[in-house]
């Protein structure tokens, strides 16, 4: 279990001031200009050598991510980082926490990650929902602008604004390149890549776009160095997580935990341990309504990481554990997923557009029963070729859940179906034709 | 995708006042000269909130006229985008989380609680003061189950304490946003695990 002392987000719960003052005392903004005084290309290293993956879902090298902004600055084209704060992931719920009750982890690190990359302007762009959430970052950023840590004139010697933006109430701008186009003032409909973000982004400059996460711990990553990071976790997992654990479980929270912490023991230490018992445990979608969901034997002690849940079909995503006992309709809690999907695409790609609404119909049908069992299969057919046939990833991320509905909980599948065919139900009986 | 249309009724006109005309000029200097648009989700949301929580069609005119945009782009935005009502609401706008981990923890409660004391969705009570929508995911899953009212969320609900905050709310006392069951934000219920060298073992 990680210690007190390797967390970075010490005011995650709000109990704690979240006024500057209270962020200076608990180590933010301490001699920020010697972290950038690192230069761009020692920052950039350090953040690779940390072993940072993006906190946003791909679970990409952020280090990486930075390095692919052109080197020399086009006075034509300013740089850009866009953050993106569009939390809207079904059980997700972290970036909420950073931006209201520890928002100059943020705002610092947007600071050192823009001038890593050469910006000199950062927006965040906040989810619409949000209202609380941007008014307290908004208030976080106004006083670093006061104290002169951020602005044009700043004691850091470096000119840098940061705008906060924000939605209002589309999924799809979780999509980095639909984000930069809403931030463009259009609808939010993903770009094609390449060209990607780096060269071609918002106002046709180059741009970076990052979760509020993986800006959010870069400042302690190079105070306490590449090294501390890189020690916690696995081997190409590193470092610290926000997991945020719903469902089932008898205390649901948001923790900072290490990466690579095993289930049972992510759910016994912070969450009171399943609700009714692990042996009510019946199945845990670990990160995020986008990923295959995974059984209980399976998950109880596989680490929570990158690399071992990819092992199991699934992945790691947000960190959105979503846990589900015995309880559970399984079946209906994943065509409530489909719903999500067939309401949240955005439209633009035929595959997702059409695809989402008929997987969730029959999902619904499904839920009942009222289906033969010949559609599983012709259900898993058609999500795969929605899969990795649209621009975006939102095609993939509605084909996955069904998938993993389908591949483990097949034979609760068929069960409903012998039910419903098995009781005398209000359906027709239809007559042959004479 | 939804279908989203504008509603039939609509008012004949639509002014935003000089203080949101005011608040819009410092927003559109968030952006670089000639990227206006860009303000536009927001000139949007704050048409809407001057306007009881809805966007008539003369808003959507109004804020193409002031950014300098075809109209027609910002009636795209208008209705791409599932915050922005496109009919009148209630005075309070109740927006309830209805995704799985909502759902897991109950929210199916609280839609019987909804249809029994407002109706059906999107419907307006007879008074004005209610009206409801399924929405998806907001966000605070570990709160679940969740409702925004307004611009607020309210979270750890149960059916008793959601009744007694429909209660409260129709009779105008004053209400406690956030958790419902007395925690600070997403930390688990009674004693903290983590943070404890810093903040004890009690959040409460």
């Amino acid at each position: 279990m990680l210690s007190d002392k390797d967390r970075i987000f010490t005011n995650l719960y709000g109990i704690g001031d979240r006024s500057l003052a209270g962020a200076r005392q608990r180590g933010q903004w301490d001699n920020t200009k010697a972290l950038l005084a690192l230069g761009r290309d020692k920052i950039i290293d350090e953040v690779k050598a940390s072993g940072l993956r993006g906190r946003g879902g791909a679970g990409f090298s952020t280090g990486m991510k930075w390095s692919f902004m052109p080197k020399e600055i086009d006075p034509q084209r300013p740089h850009y980082l866009v953050i993106n704060a569009d939390e809207s992931e079904p059980g997700t719920c972290k970036d909420r926490e950073i931006m209201r009750n520890d928002p100059h982890t943020l705002v610092e690190g947007a600071l050192i990650a823009s001038f890593a990359m050469g910006a000199h302007a950062c927006y965040i762009y906040v989810r619409g929902e949000f209202i609380a959430e941007r008014e307290a970052l908004q208030r976080a950023v106004d006083e670093a602008y006061e104290a002169q840590l951020i602005g044009k004139d700043n004691v850091h010697g470096y000119p840098f604004d940061l705008y906060v933006h924000h939605g209002a109430g589309a999924y799809i701008c979780g999509e980095e390149t639909a984000l930069i186009e809403s931030l463009e003032g259009k609808k939010g409909m993903p770009r094609l890549k390449p060209p990607f973000p780096a060269n071609v982004g918002l106002y046709g400059c180059p741009t970076t776009v990052n979760n509020v996460e993986s800006i959010a711990v870069v400042p302690t990553i190079l105070r306490r160095g590449a090294a501390w990071f890189a020690g916690i976790g696995r081997p190409n997992n590193a470092g610290t997580k926000l997991f945020c654990i719903s469902g089932h479980v008898n205390t649901p929270c948001n923790v900072e935990e290490a990466m690579s912490i095993s289930f049972r023991e992510l759910i016994d230490a912070h969450c009171g341990g399943v609700r009714g018992g692990w042996d009510n445990l019946l199945a845990v979608i670990p990160g995020g309504s986008s990923v295959r969901c995974v059984p209980a034997h399976e998950i109880v002690d596989c680490p929570m990481d990158f690399d071992s849940l990819a092992k199991l079909g699934s992945g790691l995503g947000t960190a959105a554990v979503i846990v589900m006992d015995k309880s559970t309709d399984i079946i209906r809690a994943i065509a409530r997923l489909s719903y999500f999907y067939k309401h949240e695409s955005c439209g633009q790609c035929t595959p997702c557009r059409e695809g989402t609404g008929w997987m969730w119909r029959v999902m619904q049908r499904m839920v009942e029963g009222r289906a033969q069992k010949k559609e599983i299969d012709m259900l898993f057919d058609v999500s795969k070729q929605i899969e990795g046939h649209t621009i975006c990833a939102l095609g993939d991320a509605a084909a996955w859940p069904v998938q993993g509905l389908i591949q483990h909980f097949r034979p609760v599948i068929e069960q409903r179906i012998d039910q419903y065919t098995a009781n005398p139900h209000s359906d027709p009986v239809r007559e042959a034709a004479e | 995708m939804s279908v989203r249309r504008l509603t039939d009724n609509q008012p004949d006109s639509f002014e935003f006042t000089p203080q949101n005309l005011a608040w819009l000029e410092k927003q559109i200097a968030k952006y670089p000269d000639g990227r206006q648009a860009s303000a536009v989700v927001p000139a949007l949301w704050q048409a809407q909130k001057q306007n009881n929580y809805w966007l008539p069609q003369k808003a959507i005119e109004k804020v193409a006229e002031l950014l300098d945009m075809p109209k027609i782009r910002v009636l795209e935005v208008a209705t791409f985008y599932t915050m922005f009502n496109l009919e009148p609401v209630g005075k309070y706008y109740i927006q309830l989380c209805g995704t799985t981990p909502c759902m897991l923890c109950g929210s199916d409660d609280l839609i019987k609680v909804l249809q029994r004391r407002v109706g059906p969705q999107r419907k307006v009570t007879a008074d004005g003061l209610f009206s409801w929508l399924e929405v998806e995911c907001l966000g605070a899953c570990c709160n679940a189950p969740m409702v925004q009212i307004n611009d607020d969320f309210y979270e750890d609900l149960t059916v008793e304490n959601f009744e007694k905050l429909l209660d409260d709310l129709a009779a105008g006392r004053t209400v406690k946003t956030g958790s419902q069951t007395g925690r600070v934000s997403s930390e688990p219920a009674g004693k903290l695990t983590s943070l404890t060298s810093l903040y004890g073992d009690g959040a409460k």
